[in-house]
This record gives C-alpha cells, sequence and structure tokens, in this order.
C-alpha cells in the first residue's frame, strides 16, 4: 500500500493520481465492463428462469398425474359403491320380491273370502207376508158374518208369525255380523301385506335415489371436472390422517403383542443370538407378528374387503374361499401360540422373580399372589385376541396406501411450486444484481460521465442499448 | 452375477448368526482362606448371590480358593455357564447358590496365600472361556503369602480384564503403620495396571452396585 502510495511525495496526491488513472481507465472500459456485467448475470438469470420454467413444467405435470390418480382412484371407488348399492338392490329383489306371486295369491284369497263374507253378510229384505191381503179381504166382512173370530185367529196366527220371523230375521243378522267379524282379520292380513310391500318400494326408492346421487358424482368425475376433483382431494388428504392414526394405534397393539411373546421365544430360540445387531428372540417374535398381519391381510384380500392384491381378488371363488380357512387356520394357529406364550411368559417371570428373592436372601421365593391367575389369563386372553385385531389393519393399511400417492403428489407439486417460485426470485434478484454492479461501476467515474451527459449527445448503439436495458425498470 | 451378490449376502447373514461371544460375561472370583482371612469367608456368600442376580444367560461365573497353591484347576469349588435359555439359567443359579453355601460352610485355611497364582488361574479359564468381558474380584487382604519353592515372578496378561478387590482388611500390622496398607494396595494396582488390567477396589460389601 505505501509502495502505491509513494508515486509522489505526497501521498494524497499519490492517490489523487491513482484514482485519476483509475477514472479513467474505467472510463475507457465503461462499455465493455457493461457488457460483461450484463452478460454474466443475464445468463444467470436465464439460466435460473429456464430452471423455473422446467421445475413449473414438472410441476404441471405431476398435477396432470396426480389429478389422472385421483380420477381413476375416485372413479374405481364410486364403481366399487354403486356396484355394491346394486347388489343391495339385487338382493332387496331376491328376498323380498322373489315372493310377490305368494303375496299376490295371498291377496288374491283374501280379497276372494272377503267379497265371499261380504255377499253372505248382505241382507235380504224380509218377504212381505202372503195373506196381508187375505186380512184385508176379510177386514172387509161383516163382524157378524163370523169374521171376529177368523180375524182372532189370524190375529193370533199373525203374532205368533212375527214372533218366528222376528227370531228367525234376528238369527240371520246374528250370521251376517258374523260373516262381517270373520272379514277383520283378512283385512289386517291384506293391510300388513301391502304395509311389507310398501316398506321394500320405499327401500328400494332410497336406495334408487342413493344410486342416482353416487351415479352423479361418478359423471363428475368421468368428466374429470373440477369440482369432483377438489372433493376427492380433500377426501383424501382426509383419510391419509385419519388411516394414519388407525395404524399408529396399530403399532401400539403390536408393541404390546411383542412384548408380550419377545422374552418367553427366548425359551424357544435363545437367549443370548444376535442376528445383525438384534436378539434372534426379538427378530423371532417380530417375525411371528409380521406373519400374522400378512395372514391378515391375505384373509382379507380373500374376503375381497380389501383390495391391495388382484391376484388374490382375481381368484376362482373356489380357491379364494379355500385361501380363507387356510389363512384363518393360520391365525388361529399363530394366536394360539401367543396365548401359550404369553403363558409361558408369566412362568418365566414368576421363576426369575422366585430366584431373584432367593438370591437376596428373602427367603425360598414361593410366595405367589392367589389373584395371580387373573394376570395369567389376561395376558393368554390378549395373546390370542391381539393377532385377530391386528387383522383389521388391512383396512387402514390400504386406505393408506392409496391416499397416500394423492399426499405425496399434492406435496411434490407445492415443493415444486415453492422451488419455481424461488428459482424465479433468485433470476430476477441476479438481473437486478448485473444492474446494481454497473450504478456501482459507474460511481467513481460519475464526473466523466455527468460531462460527457452535458456535452455528447447520447447517440450510438451503445447509448441505445443502455436505454432499452434501463426502460424495463 | 446376482447369485455371487445373494451368496455375500447369505454368508454376511450367516456370519451375523451366532451366540453373543463378545457380549457376555466371565466372572472369577478367588476367595482367600488363608488364617488371616478366613474368618471373612462367610461375606463372599453374598457376594456371590449378588453376582448371581446380576449374570445373564451365557455369561459364566466361577469360585475358586487362594490357598498354598492357587494355580489349579482344584482350587475351583464352583463353576457354571449359565444356559441362554432364561428359565434353565434360573435353574443353574439356584443350584449354584446352594453349592456356595456347602463350599462356604466346608472351607478350611490355609497356611499360605498364593494369590497370583490365583489371578494366573482365572486368567487362563476366562480366555478359555471367551467372554467378551472378563472380571476377577479377589476377595482377600492382598497379603501374598508364598510357601517355599513357589515361583511367581511371572508377567500378568491382563489385557481386556477388570481386576476388582473386595473387602481389603487391614492387618494388624497394617494399624501400627498405615503404609505397609497403602504400599501392599498399591503394589497390586501397579502389577495389574502395568499387566494391562484396570484395577479397582471396593471395601464396603454394602455397596456392590457397580461391581459388574
Amino acid at each position: 500500500m505505501d509502495h502505491i502510495l509513494s508515486i509522489t511525495p505526497w501521498p494524497a496526491v499519490s492517490a489523487l493520481i491513482w484514482f485519476v488513472a483509475l477514472a479513467v481507465v474505467l472510463y475507457l472500459a465503461r462499455r465493455t465492463a457493461h457488457r460483461a456485467i450484463h452478460v454474466a448475470t443475464d445468463a444467470i438469470a436465464r439460466g435460473l428462469r429456464l430452471a423455473a420454467h422446467s421445475v413449473a413444467h414438472a410441476e404441471l405435470r405431476l398435477a396432470a398425474r396426480n389429478r389422472d390418480v385421483l380420477l381413476a382412484g375416485g372413479r374405481e371407488a364410486k364403481e366399487r359403491i354403486v356396484e355394491r348399492e346394486f347388489v343391495r338392490v339385487a338382493e332387496t329383489t331376491r328376498k323380498d320380491l322373489t315372493n310377490y306371486p305368494a303375496l299376490h295369491r295371498a291377496l288374491s284369497e283374501s280379497i276372494l273370502h272377503i267379497e265371499e263374507d261380504h255377499q253372505k253378510s248382505v241382507e235380504v229384505p224380509p218377504e212381505p207376508p202372503a195373506w196381508v191381503r187375505a186380512v184385508e179381504a176379510v177386514a172387509k166382512i161383516d163382524a157378524k158374518n163370523g169374521a171376529a173370530d177368523v180375524l182372532a185367529d189370524i190375529h193370533k196366527s199373525m203374532v205368533r208369525a212375527h214372533g218366528e220371523a222376528m227370531q228367525a230375521y234376528r238369527k240371520a243378522s246374528g250370521e251376517r255380523h258374523g260373516f262381517l267379524r270373520q272379514m277383520m282379520p283378512e283385512w289386517r292380513g291384506i293391510q300388513e301385506t301391502l304395509g311389507r310391500v310398501n316398506k321394500v318400494i320405499e327401500s328400494l326408492l332410497a336406495r334408487s335415489v342413493t344410486i342416482d346421487r353416487h351415479m352423479q358424482e361418478y359423471e363428475d368425475i368421468v368428466r374429470g371436472q373440477d369440482r369432483a376433483v377438489s372433493i376427492l382431494q380433500s377426501s383424501s388428504v382426509v383419510q391419509f390422517f385419519v388411516s394414519m392414526f388407525v395404524m399408529l394405534v396399530a403399532i401400539g397393539g403390536a408393541a404390546i403383542n411383542f412384548s408380550l411373546i419377545a422374552r418367553p421365544m427366548a425359551e424357544m430360540v435363545g437367549g443370548t443370538h444376535f442376528i445383525g445387531g438384534f436378539r434372534t428372540a426379538d427378530i423371532a417374535a417380530l417375525v411371528i407378528i409380521m406373519v400374522e398381519i400378512s395372514m391378515g391381510l391375505f384373509l382379507m384380500e380373500s374376503l375381497r374387503i380389501t383390495r391391495l392384491f388382484p391376484v388374490i381378488g382375481a381368484l376362482p371363488d373356489k380357491m379364494r374361499v379355500r385361501m380363507i380357512w387356510i389363512t384363518f387356520s393360520i391365525l388361529v394357529l399363530l394366536a394360539s401360540v401367543e396365548a401359550g406364550l404369553a403363558y409361558m411368559r408369566e412362568v418365566l417371570l414368576q421363576d426369575e422373580l422366585a430366584t431373584g428373592a432367593l438370591l437376596r436372601g428373602e427367603g425360598g421365593g414361593e410366595l405367589q399372589s392367589q389373584y395371580l391367575w387373573i394376570t395369567t389369563a389376561a395376558q393368554m386372553g390378549m395373546g390370542f385376541v391381539l393377532p385377530f385385531a391386528l387383522v383389521f389393519v388391512a383396512i387402514p393399511l390400504e386406505t393408506f396406501v392409496h391416499s397416500l400417492r394423492t399426499v405425496l403428489g399434492l406435496s411434490g407439486v407445492a415443493l415444486l411450486r415453492a422451488f419455481a417460485l424461488v428459482l424465479r426470485v433468485l433470476g430476477s434478484g441476479f438481473r437486478q444484481l448485473g444492474m446494481l454492479a454497473e450504478r456501482l461501476y459507474d460511481l467513481p467515474i460519475f464526473l466523466p460521465l455527468w460531462i460527457e451527459s452535458r456535452h455528447l449527445a447520447p447517440a450510438g448503439p451503445a447509448a441505445d442499448e443502455h436505454e432499452l436495458r434501463e426502460s424495463p425498470l | 452375477m446376482n447369485y455371487r451378490i445373494a451368496l455375500a449376502a447369505l454368508i454376511v447373514a450367516l456370519a451375523g448368526c451366532g451366540p453373543a461371544a463378545q457380549t457376555n460375561k466371565g466372572v472369577y472370583l478367588l476367595l482367600d482362606t488363608s488364617g488371616t482371612y478366613s474368618a471373612e469367608i462367610k461375606k463372599a456368600e453374598q457376594i456371590v448371590l449378588y453376582i448371581l442376580s446380576r449374570l445373564e444367560p451365557a455369561d459364566s461365573l466361577a469360585v475358586a480358593r487362594i490357598d498354598t497353591g492357587s494355580f489349579s484347576e482344584k482350587d475351583i469349588v464352583a463353576k457354571a455357564t449359565f444356559d441362554d435359555r432364561p428359565s434353565a439359567a434360573n435353574r443353574q443359579k439356584r443350584q449354584f447358590a446352594q453349592r456356595m453355601q456347602s463350599v462356604v460352610a466346608q472351607s478350611k485355611a490355609s497356611s499360605y496365600t498364593d494369590i497370583t497364582g490365583g489371578l494366573l488361574q482365572a486368567i487362563e479359564f476366562l480366555n478359555e472361556k471367551g467372554a467378551g468381558r472378563k472380571e476377577i474380584l479377589i476377595f482377600s487382604d492382598l497379603k501374598e503369602d508364598l510357601a517355599k519353592g513357589y515361583v511367581r515372578e511371572v508377567p500378568l496378561d491382563l489385557k481386556g480384564f477388570d481386576v476388582i478387590a473386595l473387602n481389603v482388611t487391614k492387618l494388624r500390622s497394617d494399624n501400627f503403620d498405615p503404609r505397609e496398607y497403602l504400599a501392599r494396595v498399591e503394589a497390586w494396582r501397579q502389577k495389574v495396571e502395568s499387566g494391562g488390567g484396570r484395577w479397582r477396589m471396593i471395601n464396603d460389601l454394602e455397596r456392590l452396585d457397580g461391581l459388574l
């Protein structure tokens, strides 16, 4: 530094000379320097912009793929739902409406019975007495001719006949009421039958409304409407978190299961053998739990509750039923083994406690609680039940796997979008940086530049270029 | 190419299997039965029970006497390598504890104290067992008293060994001149550490937590 400032006896003068020289050099090289700065920063900005464009393109492709995946998944799910609804309708129709001929016959018979009873209960008008006109004729005869006696006899006969007629009438009315009473159960039967039919019809109508709704949604999905995609997306995210929560619960269950069988496993495979740094007994216990989960998956697949393995779902029904029985049998076997191991665990624990007590000098270690059987039974029960509970992990697992694709896709899109934004901002930043560098370059040579702007006309390609570069800002 | 990778993976997997030779413990307890220390022998049972409670399946334990000539298998009064099945190991521990009761009951005082011979025997025993962690416990006052004709000027190879002196009692002469006690302990410490071993001393038998 001293050497630089020693070109004259006065350092300040030396510094001034250097500054002027530097300003001259900078002024002369200004155009080239500006171009170099411009080219460098522009190249970087262009590169970043290109990268941002590429990332944005990748984001679009990923979004399109996500959309396709979502729509395909939604379409498949809707098909399953609609198929299930049709199966239910078919089941209802088969169960209830296959009996319709019998129902119809029962209704016809009931109506026939009612008609018959109705016919029987029709009131027959009483016959007009045939001797009324005779009475009228007799009444016209003079009483002296013995008509009074005749009339008295007739009156007596009439009273008797009236009594008999009334008795017969009452009897007939009673019988008719009896027929009417007989109609009541038939009416009730008809009412019940019609009620049942009504219920079935209402159920079918409700199902048809549901099917209509699902079909509408299915059509929306097939047409690829944005609303359908949005619904599927939100549904997928919710399913992801719910299934993840259930999976965490299942992992907790598997951990308890593991602790139940890991200790007694040491009795079977030894407690001091290791595979890759892990105890063989622990690995064996883990393998048993994994096999149980696998069997559960196969069972669920065979039952067509889940569809993770299309090969199993596509098996012939006979083979599928065989698989159900085989996997179920293996599960029962493993559950029994686990129950046995859980029992063994308790025995080992008691043995260790007794040995520990003996070694601590606390007697023979024979002391046992009378309620010990409760914990033993509880452990055995858990050992037997947990494998079957783990079977149902297949359902949240399937949901998790399917929704994971969507969630990963959405995360990828968000990530790519953010990355593209960062690249764009960086590209713009480099452009601005280039302009700032040019301004900073001009700062030491402000004086010649000022003179130039005052006395020289701003013409020529360089000036034009300069203007062009400034104009976008 | 694929079958080579599979073969290599199989070899690695098989190499991972097998007994945990490097993680098990080997413990060798030397009991001083000399006249000056024989009164303390009953405390040894307590120590053995504590050691048994801390040992795991596949660990080894041997208890040997320190007498006139201790470099001998005959001085090992009880030994066991515990089965890797926990239930069998527990059974062995109970049997070992019973054996120790009879050992303590039938213990006889010896005329001389050959601690170095006992240490040599312990090194040999534990090296044979191939234990991952090797501990030699010396239940003694550390006063070596060799009979005539016994040569023990042998360098001890104690690399990888922990040597722990337990219940190092003070002799009557130590009370007159504590330097004798300190010098005795220091001499053993140097002997062990020069042989590559780690030296520790625990005199409070109520606090054996750091023993194993």
